[in-house]
């Protein structure tokens, strides 16, 4: 499966595994307005290097908020500009629940699982 | 982060750091839990707080992080029909200008401006109010639907 691993210092992102056609990112903790600079700056990162997928992990996301989405939502645009994928998946019921409420889920990918969005 | 306890009321008064408000959603999800909303009710409660809180920081205090914030979590079991939580937040910042509170629409997709539609969906009253000694007081109300009556 991955190409390379390597973990980062940043706490809220546990791990990047490049992956032969994408980069899989493992999120972890709250995404809340205390740590969603730190997720925005990771991710504008990772896709400033140009991947054509980037799939983010969010089964250990225990709590998002409105910053957490607009993280998400900025990173969607960024990627989308260069032509690549923003895939989610395994989505807590709490935070598929912001989804919802925000009526985004049919703005992002989401899949059950990363098996399921590496396919897609 | 001050506590105090008193029946069904719980009074907490954090400074205006992000790091502090998990501590409310904590709370907040509990006092949820006693009255009988089921998780998903007591996880969007605490999300409209969570907002609230998140503009009061950016907003009424510019970011500042050593701010008060006080909270009040209301408990309220005296009547089926008015079963619910209701949370008072009170700060001490810049006033809110009632007038310019406006959610963006949704298919507006773009970061931010989530967090007074998820006050709105969320939240049964929401009202606020500009006391004379300056700063904002939100109240915000959630009552219990009957499917979610509690047994017993």
């Amino acid at each position: 499966m991955p190409a390379a691993e390597r973990s980062s210092s940043d706490d809220i992102v546990k791990q990047v595994r490049e992956l032969s056609e994408a980069v899989a990112v493992d999120i972890s903790g709250d995404v809340d307005l205390h740590r969603s600079p730190a997720l925005r700056e990771t991710l504008a990162k990772l896709i400033d290097a140009n991947p054509a997928r980037l799939v983010l992990n969010l089964s250990e996301v225990g709590y998002m908020d409105s910053s957490g989405v607009a993280t998400l939502v900025e990173a969607l645009q960024r990627i989308q500009r260069k032509q690549g994928r923003l895939l989610l998946h395994s989505l807590s019921p709490r935070v598929q629940s912001i989804f919802e409420i925000a009526r985004l889920e049919s703005i992002f990918e989401i899949y059950p699982s990363e098996d399921e969005a590496l396919r897609a | 982060m001050g506590k105090n306890n008193m029946g069904r009321r719980e009074n907490l008064s954090i400074h205006s750091n992000p790091v502090e408000l998990r501590q409310v959603r904590s709370a907040i999800e509990a006092g949820g839990a006693r009255v009988g909303f089921n998780k998903k009710d007591c996880h969007a409660i605490a999300l409209a707080v969570d907002e609230a809180l998140a503009n009061v920081i950016k907003h009424a205090y510019s970011g500042a992080q050593d701010k008060k914030i006080e909270i009040e979590i209301e408990e309220l079991n005296e009547e089926i029909k008015q079963q619910g939580l209701k949370i008072n937040i009170r700060d001490f910042g810049k006033a809110v200008e009632i007038s310019k509170i406006k959610g963006r629409e949704l298919t507006d997709i773009r970061p931010g401006g989530l967090g007074v539609h998820i006050r709105r969906k969320v939240m049964d009253e929401v009202v606020f109010e500009c006391p004379p000694s300056g700063g904002t007081l939100l109240q915000m109300v959630k009552y219990r639907r009957n499917e979610q009556k509690r047994k017993g």
